[in-house]
């Protein structure tokens, strides 16, 4: 059956207007939920570099936002390291800071969120400092955060997230095996220096001597380099931040 | 083909059983005899990529069966309207919005599959075994049949990348579902017996063995020879 070009035309119209109100539709519908979800999803990450995936795991939704709220306090930094209460003539919190949208500002403009993580109820008993970081993988987008103990020193823990590694080779920065790896590393070295932490090539050795380097994943040696360049890339624009931390934390302890 | 369709209309015989025995064919056919994966070897990449472990495996599967069924039965309802020569874009868009529905509703209500699956459920627009069922099948029968070939061909699809996530899971992690068999093992016959698991699983080749072995069970008991 040959028919005409413009029933072709016609036909393709009116299928494409309906799968797309079709499509708008369950967009429209579901948005809440999804932005509901998202939200959990980054509670959990931001929880996840302080408290073991597993415990995560165990923990109901409602478990996770009211721990969340206890438990965690929030500033927003500028690359100064000095405190931003508003941008633009909006209030700015550290929760609606969408770090991707920053990410493409230049460094100087950015607005960075540290998540503070406190005793129950007692936010200057402070456990821990949350920074998230953004950059580039191989494919897509990565991203995560990175917790520092309050020697602004050492590394208690780190989630990563991606969008779209290769599974089994960089995704696999989203397992917790190899997150792992990150715990108890220092990203300053003996002088004082930032010199960050970074993956190595190849899968296998043991760098438990080396504070500053972590087992690569084989394979996805690209993945790690972005791991390393994010790292490297905001642990420098939160500097400021972290050496004023040090230096007040340091001056706390010697009394 | 819809001259054909046209043609069983108009010979009134009487209704065919809901499930008579060549219906019931379209459903059982997939699963061994001509099943899309171990037989028209389509759909491979999913089922290496999917099936570390069995709960996305199943989230997948159930997802594919969706899919599968649902363009079926559109495709097929639209048959005699749909110009033959934009069949395969016309095919292609109902395909990708009910891939995109899929991927949708898993966002809102499986946050955490979505992160995990979201990649292979937009893959599954790419699967030959949807594509195929639609131009080989739902274009020239009716809904209900085309619906039932399209559930058989999913469920075939579906069981293989079952097993293999269930060998898979079991030998590399040691669990089924998440549920650490092996740790279970081992407390029954105390703290010597330790069962390693195997970290080939875990990788995709470790999908290629599996699938292999099954390939090779299934044609030396069904006899099937490639032609």
């Amino acid at each position: 059956m040959q028919q005409s070009n413009a029933y072709i035309i016609t036909f393709s119209v009116i299928l494409t207007v309906v799968l797309g109100l079709l499509l708008s539709g369950t967009s429209q519908v579901l948005g809440p939920l999804q932005k509901e979800a998202e939200a959990l999803d980054k509670k959990k990450q931001i929880l996840g570099a302080v408290i073991s995936g597993d415990e995560i795991a165990a923990m109901s939704p409602e478990e996770i936002n009211s721990f969340y709220t206890s438990r965690i306090a929030s500033v927003v930094v500028d690359i100064n390291g000095e405190e931003v209460s508003e941008k633009d003539g909006a209030a700015v919190s550290a929760e609606t800071v969408d770090i991707e949208k920053n990410y493409k500002l230049p460094a100087e403009d950015r607005l960075y969120p540290v998540f503070i993580f406190h005793a129950e109820g007692n936010d200057s008993d402070i456990e821990s400092y949350i920074f998230p970081v953004f950059g580039a993988g191989l494919w897509d987008a990565i991203s995560g955060y990175l917790a520092l103990d309050t020697d602004m020193n050492t590394i208690g823990g780190i989630t990563l997230s991606h969008v779209g590694e290769t599974p089994g080779l960089g995704a696999r920065i989203t397992e917790p095996g190899v997150q792992a790896r990150y715990q108890g590393k220092e990203i300053f070295n003996d002088s004082g220096e930032l010199v960050s932490v970074a993956m190595q090539k190849g899968e296998g050795k043991d760098y438990s001597d080396n504070p500053h380097m972590v087992d690569g994943m084989s394979g996805a040696t690209i993945t790690a380099n972005g791991v390393n360049a994010m790292l490297e890339n905001y642990l420098g624009a939160y500097k400021p931040f972290i050496e004023s931390k040090k230096s007040s934390n340091a001056v706390a302890a010697a009394y | 083909m819809s001259a054909e369709t046209a043609e069983k209309v108009l010979d009134k015989k009487p209704a065919e059983a809901l499930l008579s025995k060549r219906r019931k064919k379209l459903i059982s056919d997939p699963l061994v005899d001509d099943n899309p994966i171990t037989i028209q070897v389509l759909g491979i990449c999913s089922a290496l990529a999917v099936t570390t472990q069995m709960k996305p495996t199943l989230v997948m599967a159930i997802s594919v069966v969706f899919v599968i069924v649902m363009a079926n039965l559109t495709i097929s309802l639209l048959r005699n309207t749909i110009p033959t020569r934009v069949r395969i874009i016309v095919q292609l868009a109902v395909v990708a919005t009910l891939v995109t529905l899929v991927n949708e509703v898993l966002k809102a209500f499986a946050y955490d599959m979505y992160k995990e699956l979201s990649v292979f459920v937009g893959l599954i627009i790419t699967n030959c075994i949807v594509m195929g069922r639609l131009e080989a099948f739902a274009l020239g029968n009716k809904p209900y049949d085309s619906i039932l070939d399209g559930f058989g061909s999913a469920l075939g699809y579906s069981w293989i990348i079952l097993a293999v996530a269930f060998f898979r899971e079991l030998l590399g992690s040691g669990a089924v579902f998440g549920i650490p068999i092996y740790d279970y093992v081992s407390g029954l016959f105390g703290e010597d017996f330790q069962l390693a698991t195997n970290g080939l699983m875990v990788s995709p080749v470790g999908a290629f063995i599996i699938l292999g072995l099954i390939i090779w069970v299934q044609r030396t008991k069904t006899g099937y020879v490639e032609h």
